[in-house]
């Protein structure tokens, strides 16, 4: 080998844009390949068929006509936390607060249910949570976005601790209103007037939520790429400075942007708790203020796209709890397969940004003579 | 990049190839499985039975559940599913609809947060066969298919309190205590009446043996926190406590009880693997005949008791092996003793007589027996000398506060 025209195996170049047919086969391939790693995976170390498992995975989301409901439910509110985050991402502030901001919404919901009935009837106490829940949601987002407009502080940080305000507030509030005494358990909350519970179209337990969120998908989508206050948004996500250069009064994009971020969050977190569970617990949003960071990240902050990235990790989660009932396997195996998976579609992203040329001919000319 | 296609390609039809031939053919698997189990179910009523438990193997509590639906549908010869990991919301209605939709005709949760959702599905299906552990509302619900079970664990844990008084006699004979600072620490999870009668128990058990003992206890309002349990261990031990048990599910106290060498008492099950030197004993409540009981009824076509309390005499309560390195010599002959009083009934856990409330004998205690979500106490559980524990619905309800027990924290 000739040492002065040693190169690198090979080096990394930035792509052009690719057509969109390109960037779906590189993404198409790579869930392939996961697949294929996570059956090798399954194979090596739990012996058993992968293929079974993936018959599994499927069926824990189409098995049968109420898993498909409750898919697309648990699809709606993932979205719906999701939605919420975007328009902040958008700006490039990281709320990482989805979880409280629903969560505090959820509370105000469950604090009309339990203290309203007798004073209001049923359609006032349903209106009242709504407005509290929002409002909520919003405040909950807005402290943040206000220290952040006018002091500068780090929104992340910021965001993530009121999490766990919110979280211990939660779990204060199940204390007080907790059925039976010292059990720090609410249960159903008006289980036989139903007081504050939202209505049911049909037979259909989720099909109200379904609609909310489908409803709120499609508006986020125009205001963010349709109205002037997504344009805002935009400009202040590319630069702020460009954005006052422009006009912009930034502070205000801020905080108002964060009051819809924290009230669409509200509305999550009344969906939880007067539509679906009836109850309130600290975990009842259930981690989806995280997962919506990525659920936002994975669609490229694109409200449509999100529809297909929510899908795709609740079908991952549901499909985890398959395998895990019918194979015995623990929870934490299903996770780990929705590990490499998401692993290999985050992964191929860098393969649609950048591509990588091997010394090949390099190998060509000076292969020859050797062999 | 021809390659790479034809590369994808041909991956993407091996696939889709094995996917198709596979997943049809998983189904046919199924298919006559779930027939014949549904011809036979209108012949003689086969049992299925599905379980649905709040977290997986990794908690004490759920790991003790596990292990018995799993050894009494084996010993039954009887079909399960397990559903791990499902939060007591609206999943756990979700999670036993698909159950039944599976055709399970047997359903069993283990949280007490369960139970309203549990009781939403009970309403639905009433053909399916609906069981509770620790809840409080079948006796008043009125539903023919939902029921609620629990054992006397008051009496596994008056043993226990045995075993430590044994270690505090121990303690105060070798000179390491006075018979004043025989204080002992318990570290509850909520200050509800499942946990206080745990704890009163087993603290009657203590003073059982030895009579100057008095009690510090703690919350962590969580049923599952192993920082909580371990600070909360701290606390008790820096208050002087030297000896210490527990109702709460993680390990965080006993590794903190070993780190000090302070005895303990545990629940659920053995630690004596992790705390060599200080774990004494546990007790536990063994689901196992309960579920094999239940499960009998379904296949015999019986009714299913409403409510259904195990004790020491059905083995639903058990101790576990006693680790002789950490109990004081004799405790094996005494907690035999005891056991075998308790079994005959000549020993009451909660006899009047054994505490007092406000300086004064209690004759009689209206309890919230009836769980209506009015905290009005309704019915008189004391007679004959003692509290009726767990008679008039499984679920514990002595919720006195006696003399000789200080909350801390409250």
């Amino acid at each position: 080998m000739n040492k002065k025209q040693q190169e690198p195996l090979f080096h990394i170049a930035k792509r052009g844009a690719l057509p969109w047919t390109k960037t779906w086969a590189i993404r198409g391939g790579a869930v392939l390949l996961a697949l294929i790693a996570c059956a090798l995976i399954t194979t090596f170390v739990t012996g058993e068929n992968p293929l079974q498992v993936y018959a599994s995975i499927w069926n824990g989301s189409f098995g049968t006509s109420r898993k498909v409901w409750v898919l697309l439910q648990n699809v709606a509110m993932l979205l719906c936390v999701s939605l919420a985050v975007t328009p902040a991402f958008r700006m490039r502030f990281w709320n990482i607060g989805g979880e409280g901001q629903a969560l505090i919404g959820g509370l105000a919901a469950a604090a009309c249910m339990i203290l309203l009935p007798g004073k209001l009837p049923n359609w006032a106490i349903i209106l009242c949570m709504t407005l509290s829940s929002v409002l909520a949601g919003a405040i909950w987002a807005g402290i943040p976005a206000f220290f952040k407009a006018k002091w500068n502080t780090n929104e992340t940080l910021f965001t993530l601790m009121m999490n766990y305000v919110a979280t211990q507030l939660v779990a204060y509030y199940c204390v007080v209103w907790e059925s039976p005494k010292g059990s720090g358990n609410i249960g159903i909350i008006n289980p036989n007037t139903q007081l504050g519970w939202f209505p049911q179209i049909g037979s259909y337990k989720y099909l109200l939520n379904i609609l909310i969120v489908a409803a709120v998908c499609l508006a986020m989508y125009v205001y963010l790429n349709y109205s002037k206050h997504g344009y805002e948004i935009s400009v202040v996500g590319e630069s702020e400075r460009t954005a006052r250069y422009v006009g912009i009064k930034v502070d205000r994009v801020i905080i108002r942007t964060m009051l819809l971020s924290g009230a669409v969050c509200g509305l999550a977190g009344l969906l939880l708790v007067g539509s679906t569970n009836h109850t309130l617990t600290p975990t009842i949003v259930d981690g989806r203020g995280f997962t919506a960071v990525m659920v936002s990240w994975l669609a490229k902050f694109n409200p449509v796209w999100m529809i297909l990235t929510s899908f795709l990790l609740v079908f991952l989660q549901r499909g985890a709890g398959e395998i895990a009932t019918n194979f015995g396997l623990n929870q934490s195996f299903g996770d780990i397969l929705t590990g490499v998976i998401l692993f290999f579609i985050i992964g191929s992203e860098f393969f649609i940004n950048y591509r990588i040329i091997f010394r090949r001919k390099a190998v060509k000319e000076e292969g020859k003579p050797h062999v | 990049m021809k390659k790479i296609i034809a590369l994808l390609l041909a991956l993407v039809m091996v696939f889709a190839l094995a996917a198709c031939g596979n997943a049809p053919a998983a189904k046919d698997d199924n298919a006559p499985e779930a027939k014949t189990k549904t011809e036979t179910k209108t012949d003689s009523p086969a049992v299925k039975a599905g379980f649905i438990f709040l977290h997986d193997e990794n908690s004490t509590y759920d790991l003790n559940f596990i292990n018995a639906a799993k050894e009494a549908c084996e010993k039954l010869g009887v079909e399960y599913l397990l559903k791990t990991g499902i939060p007591e919301g609206q999943e756990c209605y979700d999670a036993a609809a698909e159950l039944v939709d599976e055709g399970c005709n047997f359903i069993f949760a283990d949280s007490f947060g369960h139970e309203d959702f549990l009781i939403q599905a009970a309403k639905e299906f009433p053909a399916v066969q609906f069981c509770h552990a620790t809840g409080t509302k079948a006796h008043t619900e009125g539903l023919a298919n939902y029921h609620n079970a629990f054992a006397s664990i008051y009496e596994g844990r008056f043993l226990g309190g045995v075993a430590a008084g044994m270690k505090l006699n121990q303690m105060i004979e070798e000179g390491k205590i006075t018979a004043d600072e025989a204080k002992v620490g318990y570290i509850g999870a909520y200050p509800y009446a499942e946990v206080k009668s745990g704890y009163t128990s087993f603290f009657l058990g203590v003073r059982y043996i030895c009579p100057s003992a008095t009690m510090e206890v703690t919350f962590t309002n969580s049923w599952y926190d192993p920082t909580l349990e371990k600070e909360g261990a701290t606390k008790l031990i820096n208050n002087g406590c030297v000896l210490i048990s527990e109702h709460a599910d993680s390990m965080g106290a006993p590794t903190e009880c070993e780190a000090n060498g302070i005895p303990f008492v545990f629940y659920n099950g053995s630690a004596a693997d992790a705390c060599p030197n200080t774990f004494i004993i546990a007790s536990r409540i063994n689901w196992a005949p309960y579920m094999e009981y239940a499960m009998t009824c379904v296949k015999e076509g019986k009714a299913i008791d409403a409510d259904w309390t195990g004790t020491i005499a059905t083995d639903s309560v058990l101790m576990t092996e006693l680790n002789e390195a950490a109990a004081a010599p004799g405790t094996a002959e005494k907690l035999a003793e005891v056991k075998a009083a308790l079994a005959d009934g000549s020993l009451k856990v909660f006899d009047t007589a054994t505490f007092t409330v406000g300086g004064q004998t209690l004759t009689e205690y209206l309890a919230d027996v009836d769980d209506m979500g009015d905290f009005q106490p309704d019915t008189n559980v004391i007679a004959d000398g003692y509290f009726h524990e767990s008679e008039y619905r499984s679920a514990p309800y002595f919720d006195i506060d006696i003399d000789g027990i200080t909350k801390i924290d409250a």
